[in-house]
């Protein structure tokens, strides 16, 4: 069982410097940098193009303490499993520039790079069984481009390809269920969380890499720009999103689905979350509230097939 | 040294060189006219003759971002495409010079899409020319074994650091038996060498960590282009280096590309792969009857050896090239614009005209190189004729 604690934790190296570029009040870099705390030194990191990556490096700088490699958007997962085979073939025969016994590989990628684009690369890398874990932060929308609608973006949830305006009210269809599609992978370790939960997130992590094969961590990323929120309240949003049942805490360990935290019996409703975001702001102009009505049969809907396959139901 | 004679296809022979320079890795995905390549890879792996671990990707953009990946952390590594899968990855294809890694690739061409075909043609290969690849090209199935074998010293130079492509023709080298001299396992492995893997770039080193592929702006981009440009016109020193020490080992001289009867030729047809075969065998015929021709081979199409190329083609009358791959819209096609382009500087240029042929595989028989041989007649005469012709298609 993985331990999480602050004491061992709040010792270990910041493996991502400051100085980095992400915007004021962005969750991601926290997220990286909680990643990092409990991977350690002896990992490699790789990075699909993205905020994340983007902001991370600029040539002459890195703000990456430990190897790290980006290649291009869509092929993050191929390109780690390039590197975990080739320290698997030169352990073989004695050759690794410096000796380990493990490395952790992980790579990461936003929404775009992985709900869309770098599916297929992502299924790939899974189904082959590199010891790998792949992370995906999830800021419901292509961000790095100028915050264009992806398969994780929310229904009703305004972007610049699909806006709002006189007749349309954002996007129309509900966010892919990934987590469910790498699950369906039938890796030892799959789970959701969110960088306000540090604990849920540092063990998941912990669990992810001590697994013998691949890993999935799917984690919220609310971005201040594209959500449109005050910088102060990025974490706060991630707790609320737990809290109203929009992005649950589960994990499934060899397929056994188990709820990591139990929201309150009368949850938040989705519209405290919804009405923090300037991006769902038209969803409370009058005539649009059958769309909220909406966005929560939804999130129950969601919930309930969620706790039905926690055993919690 | 003692060498072994054998018949194997060309994919065969390509896939029993890289077993003999034990790569560490591998991803493969499968295309036609390619896959024998790695079902023989496959074959050795299996049998424990070689301890490569093979990545069996869901595409070629993942084969190569795997090979990417592979290749940074210094492993030794290749993969191999034809056509629509050389052109699923091209993206990444650049990725991988510019990141300057070694891979090793054969492309086996094969015609792009649309309409679908499996047959032999340039069209695939010339859509990569201006990766950053070095470019090497076989005439058969003899040449497609060496140049796998040589490729890695070239492509790990630690001057060169570049990924080479070697270009064998799809079924008419691939899928066709031939017999070949090659290298005992132990002589081969003497000659390629270990990985060097002492670069100081590893993805690996934990205790030295590098940051590879950043963000790379408006301040540093080009310099680093800079860098590939400059790699480029170092790596055919080392080519050369490599062909001459492999000539001494095999008896196998290679240069940057093949002068066959040309001294007194006043006519010059210059081709790549495997049509050079049948050409020499025109060639020899019309030597017969006095016809003064002769052809260039290209083995090296990247780097471009253009001031090597103008002097050898001076001498000529009519130089006529065939290109087996259109430039859509062009003027002429891929190698015929680089090769006139090189004439361009000569105090006198012998006139130029290119011929685009065999698209799709279309058989290329010796009535068409006659043809045409008998066109650079008629122009070496006088007779004015189009800068750009087709050759073997149905008008
Ligand atoms: C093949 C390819 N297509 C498109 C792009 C342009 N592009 C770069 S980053 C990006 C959006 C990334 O979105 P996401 O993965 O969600 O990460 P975020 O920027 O939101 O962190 C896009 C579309 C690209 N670099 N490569
Ligand atoms: S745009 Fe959003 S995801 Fe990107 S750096 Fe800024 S806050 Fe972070
Ligand atoms: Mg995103």
């Amino acid at each position: 069982m993985a331990v999480v604690n602050l004491q061992t934790l709040s010792k270990n190296e910041d493996l991502l410097t400051g100085g980095h570029r992400a915007c004021a009040g962005c969750t991601g870099s926290n997220i990286l940098r909680q990643i990092m705390l409990t991977a350690g030194q002896d990992t490699v990191v790789g990075g699909a193009t993205g905020c994340m990556e983007v902001v991370t490096t600029i040539f002459p700088y890195t703000a990456w303490k430990t190897p790290f490699i980006h290649s291009a958007f869509e092929n993050c997962a191929a390109t780690i499993s390039g590197a975990e085979t080739a320290f698997r073939a030169l352990k073989k025969r004695g050759e690794l520039p410096v000796p380990r016994e493990k490395i952790n590989f992980i790579a990461f990628g936003g929404d775009g790079g992985t709900y869309d684009i770098g599916l297929q690369s992502l299924s790939g890398a899974m189904e082959r069984g590199h010891n790998m874990l792949y992370v995906c932060y999830d800021n419901e929308a292509y961000m790095n481009t100028g915050i264009q609608r992806s398969g994780a973006t929310p229904f009703g949830a305004h972007t610049s390809t699909a806006p709002a305006g006189k007749v349309k009210q954002g996007k129309d269809r509900h966010r892919k269920d990934l987590t469910k599609i790498m699950v369906a992978h039938n890796i030892p370790y799959v789970a959701q969380t969110t960088p306000f939960h540090w604990k849920d997130l540092q063990m998941k992590v912990r669990k992810a890499l001590d697994v013998d094969g691949p890993a999935f961590l799917n984690i919220l990323m609310p971005c201040t720009v594209g959500w449109g929120f005050d910088p102060a309240l990025g974490i706060e949003l991630s707790k609320m999103a737990t809290e109203c049942n929009f992005w649950p805490l589960f994990e499934v360990e060899n397929g056994e689905y188990k709820l990591t935290y139990k929201p309150k019996a009368d949850r938040t409703p989705i519209e405290e979350w919804l009405k923090q975001q300037v991006r769902f702001k038209h969803l409370f102009k009058p005539g649009n509230e059958h769309l909220i009505v909406e966005i929560q049969r939804w999130v129950d809907d969601e919930q309930r097939k969620l706790l039905k396959l926690c055993g919690e139901a | 040294m003692k060498q072994i004679y054998v018949g194997l296809t060309g994919n065969e022979a390509v896939a029993t060189a890289f077993k003999q320079a034990r790569p560490h890795v591998a991803p493969a995905f499968p295309i036609t006219p390619q896959t024998e390549m790695m079902h023989k890879f496959a074959d050795f792996v299996a049998d424990g003759v070689v301890d490569t671990e093979m990545i069996l990707v869901e595409s070629e953009h993942s084969a190569m971002s795997a090979a990417i990946g592979a290749a940074a952390t210094g492993a030794r590594t290749f993969t191999a495409t034809s056509s629509a899968g050389f052109a699923l990855m091209w993206e990444v294809v650049y990725i991988a010079a510019s990141l300057r890694l070694p891979i090793c690739m054969p492309v086996v061409n094969r015609a792009l899409s649309g309409n679908i075909n499996i047959h032999n043609d340039h069209s695939d290969a010339m859509g990569g020319r201006d990766a950053g690849w070095i470019q090497l090209w076989c005439e058969n199935t003899q040449e497609a074994y060496d140049h796998a074998l040589m490729c890695w010293r070239i492509a790990e130079h630690k001057d060169v650091r570049l990924p080479v492509m070697i270009n064998y023709d799809g079924f008419i080298i691939s899928h066709t038996s031939e017999s070949l001299h090659i290298l005992p396992d132990e002589d081969a492995w003497k000659f390629v060498g270990p990985k060097d893997l002492k670069t100081g770039y590893s993805l690996l080193d934990v205790d030295h960590p590098i940051t590879v592929g950043p963000l790379d702006l408006t301040d540093y981009y080009f310099e680093h282009k800079l860098s590939q440009i400059e790699a480029l016109k170092r790596a055919p020193k080392y080519i050369a280096e490599v062909y001459k020490e492999f000539g001494e080992l095999t008896g196998r001289h290679y240069s940057f590309y093949e002068e066959y009867r040309t001294d007194d030729a006043d006519m010059i047809i210059v081709a790549l792969g495997s049509t050079a075969g049948t050409a020499k065998d025109v060639i020899d015929a019309q030597r017969e009857k006095g016809v003064k021709v002769g052809l260039l081979k290209i083995h090296m199409f990247r780097p471009f050896p253009a001031a090597e190329l103008a002097k050898a083609l001076s001498k000529a009358k009519v130089v006529g090239v065939m290109d087996k791959s259109a430039s859509f819209g062009g003027w002429g096609g891929p190698l015929f614009n680089e090769i006139r382009s090189a004439l361009y500087d000569l105090p006198a240029r012998p006139k130029i005209h290119n011929w685009i042929y065999g698209l799709g595989g279309r058989d290329t028989d010796t009535k068409q190189i006659v043809s045409l041989i008998e066109q650079l007649q008629a122009i070496a005469k006088g007779r004015e004729a189009e800068t750009v012709n087709l050759l073997g298609v149905r008008l």
